[in-house]
């Protein structure tokens, strides 16, 4: 089936099987493999993609669906080589060990400071709740997530 | 997921044609929450999938002073997030803040949960507190069913063939009303254990005009706490907890597996009961 899309600013149509996810589309037909795969089952938030502006996660959204959208992955954050200020968090205040957990937990901060640019660290854990990391233990990422909303609320 | 054939209708008058058309091979697509996942585990393999997330005019929700309508693709966040509910019907949001997660609420829907009918999920609860009417467009035309009616067993509702859900009736608290959704969650799913909604109005002199209490996770199927009901209406606050423990009489046939015993599942039933009364009658006061 024929599908229009824009992903990262690039519009551009593909044809794709009904039944494929949009994180396969996102990954093997668009070739942006920074959106990852951890459950499949939408419980750890690894997929997670902004798709019309809301924070989905994209192995329970199939291909098809997205005909018309537009989808930002993590891919579309930094701007002209600068990092988003999320990123930019992440990094300072060592947000991620292995990194799997990462680009899935970005895109759940960007849409928790969208509907709430300062929240506060209950905000915060309530807002990735839909997001497992095995390794940080979360505290970094809080403290990430609020070094952004600083920077992004200045 | 086995391979299927997609059509996405633009109106509600051709995703019917294609219902009837595809009959049983045939799913409809709501928000995708439910049936994708299911079709993941090949527990569902339908040949045709009919998606309504294109449908123009089902995600709507207002909220106005004697009815509040959900359009049956509204997602869950629409619901938590509509400016006029919190004073209008704070059950509503209260609920939908409940499911899930903030990536699930962007995505499911109010209708596609409801009609799907999982035993724990959370909506059918609050549906039975608020005496919520649903609307189904059939073959012949359109009807309406009371969620007393619509919940029928293990994932069955009163959904025929050829039938779609397509929106939401709520009747608009008067004042002095309260409500409350309470839950335990299973902690990897989220999905209730035991979930209690609790509707109240109260007359002057402080009691219970009227109670509606809705349990879900506990039973086959979403039901109203008649017991607690009755035994709490022209009562006050100091009567919810002997009220509340009659939250699981009557249940013929309790839901069981690793994660909870029927026996604590009941023992939940009443606790979160209380509970949400306690909530609901101290915000109607
Ligand atoms: S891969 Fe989608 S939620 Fe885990
Ligand atoms: S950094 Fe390894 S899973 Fe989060």
């Amino acid at each position: 089936m024929k599908i229009e899309v824009t992903v990262n600013g690039e519009h551009q149509s593909y044809d794709v099987e009904p039944r494929m996810l949009l994180v396969h589309f996102l990954r093997e037909v668009v070739g942006l493999t920074g959106t990852h795969v951890g459950c499949e089952t939408s419980l750890c938030g690894a997929c997670s993609v902004m798709l019309n502006g809301d924070a989905v996660k994209s192995c329970t959204v199939l291909a098809v669906q997205a005909d018309g959208a537009e989808i930002t992955t993590i891919e579309g954050l930094a701007q002209n080589g600068e990092l988003h200020p999320i990123q930019e968090g992440f990094w300072e205040c060592h947000g991620l060990q292995c990194g799997f957990c990462t680009p899935g937990m970005i895109i759940a901060a960007h849409q928790l400071l969208e509907r709430n640019p300062k929240p506060n660290e209950a905000d915060i854990r309530r807002g990735i709740e839909g997001n497992l990391c095995r390794c940080t233990g979360y505290q970094h990422i809080v403290d990430a997530v609020q070094y952004a909303s600083k920077k992004m609320t200045r | 997921m086995t391979p299927f054939d997609y059509h996405a209708p633009k109106t509600l008058r051709s995703a019917m044609r294609l219902v009837q058309e595809f009959g049983d091979d045939a799913k409809v697509l709501a928000g995708g929450h439910s049936l994708i996942p299911s079709m993941k585990l090949r527990l569902a393999a339908p040949s045709v999938v009919i998606d309504l997330g294109g449908v123009a005019g089902l995600k709507r929700v207002t909220a106005g002073n004697e009815t509040i309508t959900i359009g049956a693709l509204a997602t869950h966040y629409a619901v938590e997030s509509h400016r006029l509910l919190p004073s209008k019907c704070s059950l509503l949001p209260e609920t939908a803040a409940e499911i899930g997660d903030a990536q699930v609420r962007n995505r499911g829907t109010v209708g596609g949960s409801i009609a799907h009918a999982d035993p724990a999920a959370d909506w059918p609860a609050t549906m039975l507190a608020l005496d919520a009417q649903f609307d189904i467009a059939g073959p012949d035309g359109e009807r309406a069913v009371a969620a007393s009616d619509f919940f029928v067993d293990l994932f069955i509702t009163d959904l025929q063939p050829g039938e779609v859900l397509t929106g939401i009736r709520i009747a608009t608290p008067p004042e002095n009303s309260g409500g409350a959704y309470v839950k335990m969650r299973q902690s990897a799913s989220g999905f209730a254990l035991a979930g209690v909604a609790a509707q109240v109005t109260l007359d002057d002199a402080g009691n219970c005009a009227s109670v509606a209490v809705g349990v879900t996770g506990v039973a086959p199927a979403a039901y109203r706490a008649h017991a607690v009901e009755d035994a709490l209406v022209g009562q006050g606050i100091d009567a919810v907890a002997d009220a509340a423990a009659h939250a699981a009489d009557g249940v013929e046939e309790f839901q069981e597996d690793h994660h909870a015993s029927g026996d604590y599942r009941a023992h939940l039933a009443r606790v979160f009961t209380q509970r949400a009364l306690s909530q609901a009658i101290d915000r109607a006061a």
